[in-house]
């Protein structure tokens, strides 16, 4: 149940569902769940039929940056002992 | 401009792994013992078996496999209770897939049911049971509720939609459960406190779970058993990354919620989905669970609002006292007090195409993991 992945919205319905795709296959799921509007082109985790919320790309990315920062603090940390 | 998909597999990133694997090792050598973490969602257990987390940092970090899969923590007793609804052949029970495989007191599962001619039909979303009801005004169309805080929002739902069409036909059982309160009995349970059998220095908290009720939750744990607890997501480089910042704050004596999984998880979580289930929804008193036994205010009834719709209170259902089978550890692979490889079942009598207890029947339960990951299941 929570191996979800991000499916990729297709389609907006007028039914506050949308049409998703994920490893090519299409999905209608609701929206009933969604905080924030929903446009073509999101990435949408869902949950048994519903979306739950939508990837913030912008936050994926900066936690990556922010993680490589962090590791090359704790390589730093390692090395001067020994310089 | 890099896409959504480039940032899901920057998280499988071969190269970053083996700099955490260091990371970690170092930092847990500074430690000078072994770190011992508590996954507590089955979705994290599947996931460090199947990339081979554990056997990477092996002597440095044990994993505890925790209660986090819906169906492992499913009582007999409410499996049996789904197994007497589905042989009325006035009703059509409607729930999701792994349930129907769970064996209840007499070796018999929905599936059993099924083929003596029940209707019992799997759901992929709850949503369905409505066009069900509808299309089926002589039956008596029951969803069997299951889940934690993931799939609460999505029968609250369903509930209202029900209400609102006026349907006479469709009722719901709800077996829904709460994270922090398990979290807290695990951490009150002698096993942890007294005996220090099972020493648990910090949490990996569920990431979709989170992702409705937020990280706020987890802070009593943080501050009142000074755990740390990070939630994370289900790449292995997440897992890394969380293992990383719980060694962190051991290291730097700190014990706080952090969450990694940031692209999804908030402080506050999906308030929306919060305010839906408060609608429908109220705290039970108290809940029996698989493995870790009656653990009050742990799970969610439907509130008098919804008497009508409610299964429990429509149908009365009176059943003998579940039987478990005898040699079956899930109770004890649920509580984190053993692993599945010692269960004498395990892998010969108890397999994923013939589970003899819950914990093999889920792909979450992590029987099932150690099945397909550690016994040449490939």
């Amino acid at each position: 149940m929570c191996l979800s992945i991000p499916s990729k919205v297709v389609e907006i319905r007028e039914d506050n569902t949308a049409v998703v795709e994920v490893f090519g296959v299409r999905r209608v799921v609701s929206l009933e769940l969604m905080q924030e509007e929903v446009h073509v082109g999101d990435w949408l985790l869902i949950h048994v039929g519903f979306a739950i919320n939508k990837l913030s790309e912008e936050e994926a990315l900066q936690s990556l940056e922010l993680f490589e920062e962090i590791l090359k603090e704790e390589e730093e940390l390692w090395q001067q002992p020994e310089m | 401009m890099a896409t959504a998909r480039d940032v899901i597999e920057s998280y499988r990133d071969t190269e970053k792994i083996k700099l955490y694997e260091r990371a970690i090792k170092r930092a847990v050598e500074s430690l000078g013992r072994e770190v011992r973490i508590m996954e507590f969602c089955g979705g994290h257990t599947h996931a460090i078996m199947k990339y081979g987390i554990d056997q990477l940092l092996e002597g440095y970090v044990r994993f505890i496999h925790g209660p986090g899969c819906p169906v492992c923590v499913l009582p007999t007793g409410r499996v049996d209770m789904a197994i007497e609804l589905a042989r009325n052949p006035e009703v059509i029970l409607c729930t999701y897939g792994d349930v129907l495989r769970v064996p209840g007191s007499q070796r018999k599962s929905l599936l059993n049911v099924r083929a003596e001619g029940g209707d019992v039909r799997m759901l992929y979303s709850c949503l369905d049971a409505l066009r069900i009801a509808e299309e089926n005004p002589s039956k008596q169309v029951i969803f069997f509720a299951i889940g934690f805080e993931t799939t609460t929002p999505q029968t609250a739902v369903l509930l209202m939609k029900a209400k609102e069409r006026g349907l006479k036909n469709l009722t719901v059982v709800s077996n829904h459960v709460i994270t922090p309160a398990a979290i807290q009995h695990i951490l009150n349970a002698p096993e942890i406190r007294e005996i220090g059998k099972v020493r648990i220095d910090a949490f990996i908290g569920p990431g979709h779970v989170s992702v409705i009720i937020g990280s706020k939750p987890y802070e009593y744990f943080a501050e009142e058993f000074l755990k740390p607890v990070v939630i994370s997501g289900f790449e292995p480089l997440d897992i890394m990354q969380s293992v990383y910042m719980i060694v962190r704050q051991l290291r730097e004596k700190r014990a706080q919620v952090e969450v990694q999984y940031t692209r999804f998880v908030s402080r506050e979580g999906n308030v929306k989905a919060q305010k839906l289930v408060a609608e429908v929804f109220e705290l039970r008193k108290e809940f029996e669970w698989r493995g870790l036994g009656v653990v009050p205010y742990s799970s969610l009834k439907i509130k008098k609002d919804y008497a009508q719709y409610d299964a429990e209170r429509r149908f009365l259902v009176s059943l003998p006292p579940p039987k478990e089978h005898p040699a079956c550890i899930c109770p004890k692979v649920i509580r984190g007090v053993a692993v599945p490889t010692e269960c004498k079942l395990f892998g010969t009598v108890c397999t994923p195409s013939n589970p003899i207890g819950s914990c093999m029947v889920s792909s979450e339960g992590a029987c099932a993991a150690y099945y397909k990951y550690r016994h040449g299941g490939h």
